[in-house]
């Protein structure tokens, strides 16, 4: 019998491959199962430092402009970085989230500045100068009436949208 | 009178020889006066036995590492204990962080002189561990068979950095809160591409990891907890773990890299060293022989070695002293600052990163991407892959070993310098391609800004230097050196030369007021 082993797996991988032999499936799958279980903990875990519900304050808020502003010029929404504006067409809102990293950009007479790394702004929120990959973000405003606005730093909306004053 | 009872003497004589025995099973190889005992009073102590019995004398020499491994190590050690004094008080918490950290520096008992030290320590890690690493670059010492100690370095750089960055969040003040929300949207980044592809929405991977490093969209509360896990549990361990591989592999390579022909190089011991070994006749070299390598004292006996004890111990307390002696005279003389409180509305102006990230604020001030993470990224790759691709040997263990040598690192510096600073100068004078074309394409300006040209530019020099010279540790002299001094050119023009709105000034005192 033991002779005759050898020779007959000769004889069988010339016939056709030689299957995988018991012993070693039986280890690769063990050591493939442990790795799955190793990376599946892994990910399991990771899930846990992604929040599902982000804890930043809500992204609504109220404003409301004064009589006395006069058109076109602009009006920092008190405690958020937003940028309001009053002219003939209606009211809009411009993020001032400079779209570069994130600092807060400053009003100018030319529009608007970061302080960060130097872009600059038209007031409408095209990018004049510097490396902010794109325009200032236009928000979704919509009206209270008497002069109140609802602004929402959540909602970009296609720059030149306005709602009517 | 009877005799004290046998067992009530024995006690006596047991109590009054308590104090020696202890003494002896702390110091049990006795004191450290023959080769013999001062091999074992290094492999008898778990704290120093991390040490060889014997050092080569090419490794003690103070101009060859410098000290800077112990230095950063020792630095490290400084800033670990003043971090664990100062957790003491301070309260991870947006409400009270700021109110702890004012605390520590105006009221609390030596607090503002423990937390001077703390900051210091932090800086001169980093540069501890940047010139550690030019050293362990230009003595070729990252070359087989010390590969991976070279990959594990890089780690450890990785997590010095990220100590600093995470650090400097929590005092909560102006400059932490603008410098860390720079720092996540840098992490965002890779939007900049996504976005100009229009891929953003099916993949955000800038996104995701601004959102893993803050826990919200803005910096805020999570943001803190998380960076203080951090700073004071996630990455001390990391590092501490990656330490013992780092010095276990020092061992296990042999030591420190040294040239083939490092005895006729040192000529003669100096009198007043410890004495090489004299004769040992039933000496076996089986288990240096077990240790992979050229550099293995293997068939060759120990000559050119000198017992750890005292020799390496001295060298190591003395750069340990020097760098506690350095962090506390810099405490003395400057202390660590602290601006207001953080505003969330107002940024600093200018909004400035620590120093050591201030070449990449210049960098990401022309792409965020590109500066933020391409650029950075091909380093790092370039660095890892350096021992895998410099299969040479000529020069190792010599500082600026290899083809070309001295000269080319000077050439290379030269270059480096010109390059770094045309480009800077052509680009605060001209400006780049948004101002000439304000409508050009997202994509054409991340692919070529000031950043990625000068990386270009290196790169064509190194490629050069590896045909001129037929080497490929000769291309990496030249392209290590033109990126240190890239490195440091643009690190001096974020620190002095930037002021408000990131424009360009000659002094500080000519910035306008605000
Ligand atoms: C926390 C940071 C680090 C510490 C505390 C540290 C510490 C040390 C120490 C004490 C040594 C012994 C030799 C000496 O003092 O120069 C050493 C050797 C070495 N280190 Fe580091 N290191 C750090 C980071 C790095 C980095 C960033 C690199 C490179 C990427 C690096 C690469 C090496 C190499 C290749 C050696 C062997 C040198 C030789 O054989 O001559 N280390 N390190
Ligand atoms: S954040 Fe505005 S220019 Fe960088």
């Amino acid at each position: 019998m033991s002779k005759a082993a050898p020779a007959e797996a000769v004889e069988r991988s010339r016939l056709d491959p030689e299957p995988i032999p018991r012993r070693d499936f039986l280890g690769l799958a063990a050591t493939w199962s442990a790795l799955a279980t190793l990376a599946f903990a892994a990910l399991g875990m990771l899930r846990l430092p992604k929040a599902a519900v982000l804890p930043s304050p809500s992204k609504k808020f109220r404003v409301s402009l004064p009589e006395s502003l006069a058109p076109g010029e602009p009006f920092l929404a008190p405690g958020r970085p937003v940028v309001l504006v009053r002219d003939g067409l209606g009211v809009y809102a411009v993020s001032r989230v400079c779209t570069h990293l994130g600092c807060i950009v400053q009003p100018s007479p030319a529009g608007f500045d970061c302080p960060c790394h130097g872009s600059r702004f038209a007031p409408d929120g095209a990018v004049l100068k510097g490396p902010a990959p794109k325009p200032l973000q236009w928000l979704a405003v919509s009206s209270l009436g008497a002069g109140s606005y609802v602004v929402d730093e959540g909602a970009a909306v296609p720059p030149g949208t306005r709602v009517k004053a | 009178m009877t005799a004290p009872a046998p067992a009530l003497r024995r006690f006596g004589d047991n109590l009054r020889a308590a104090p020696r025995r202890l003494r002896d099973s702390l110091f049990r190889s006795g004191r450290p006066v023959s080769d013999r005992t001062r091999a074992s009073f290094v492999f008898g102590n778990v704290f120093l036995h991390l040490h060889p019995a014997r050092v080569h004398r090419w490794s003690l020499r103070p101009t060859f590492t410098l000290g800077l491994g112990v230095m950063t190590l020792s630095t490290f050690l400084v800033a670990l204990v003043t971090g664990i004094l100062l957790m003491v008080y301070y309260k991870p918490s947006t409400a009270l962080a700021y109110d702890s950290i004012k605390d520590l520096h105006f009221v609390v008992p030596t607090g503002r002189f423990i937390r001077n030290i703390h900051r210091w320590a932090a800086n001169l890690m980093v540069v501890g561990v940047l010139l550690h690493m030019a050293r362990a670059f230009y003595t070729g010492a990252y070359r087989a068979p010390r590969e991976l100690n070279w990959v594990v370095g890089m780690l450890l750089l990785a997590i010095t950095l990220g100590l600093s960055f995470t650090g400097y969040l929590l005092p909560w003040d102006q400059l932490a809160y603008w410098a860390v929300t720079i720092g996540a949207n840098i992490a965002q980044s890779p939007r900049e591409v996504t976005d100009a592809l229009g891929i953003t929405a099916w993949l955000d991977a800038g996104g995701l990891q601004k959102e893993l490093l803050l826990g919200s969209d803005t910096v805020g509360e999570e943001a803190l907890i998380r960076f203080y896990l951090l700073h004071v549990m996630v990455l001390p361990l990391a590092l501490c773990t990656l330490l013992a591989v780092h010095f276990w592999r020092v061992r296990k390579d042999g030591g420190l890299v040294r040239p083939a022909d490092a005895e006729a190089r040192l000529g003669p011991a100096p009198q007043g060293t410890w004495p090489v070994f004299t004769e040992a006749p039933q000496k076996t070299y089986s288990l240096a022989a077990l240790v992979k390598g050229k550099t293995a004292a293997v068939g060759r006996g120990p000559e050119g070695t000198v017992p750890a004890m005292p020799h390496l111990l001295l060298a190591e307390s003395a750069a340990l002293m020097l760098s506690v002696l350095l962090c506390v005279l810099l405490s003395v003389l400057a202390d660590a600052p602290l601006k207001e409180l953080a505003n969330p509305a107002v940024p600093e102006n200018p909004a400035k990163a620590p120093w050591y990230f201030l070449g990449l604020q210049e960098l990401v001030a022309h792409s965020a991407f590109m500066g933020g993470i391409g650029i950075p990224t091909v380093v790092l790759v370039g660095l890892g892959l350096i021992p895998f691709l410099d299969r040479e040997s000529e020069g190792t263990g010599l500082w600026f070993g290899g083809p070309g040598g001295g000269r080319l690192v000077a050439l290379s510096a030269v270059y480096g310098l010109l390059a770094v600073v045309g480009i800077e100068a052509f680009a605060i004078h001209y400006g780049w391609i948004r101002e000439w074309w304000p409508k050009a394409p997202q994509l054409l300006i991340t692919l070529v800004n000031p950043g990625t040209v000068l990386t270009a530019a290196y790169a064509a020099w190194s490629v050069w230097l590896v045909r001129r010279h037929d080497s490929t540790r000769a291309g990496a002299l030249g392209l290590f050196t033109c990126f240190a001094v890239g490195f440091l050119v643009l690190t001096v023009i974020g620190v002095h030369f930037r002021g408000p709105n990131w424009d360009f000034y000659w002094w500080p005192s000519q910035w306008p007021g605000h």
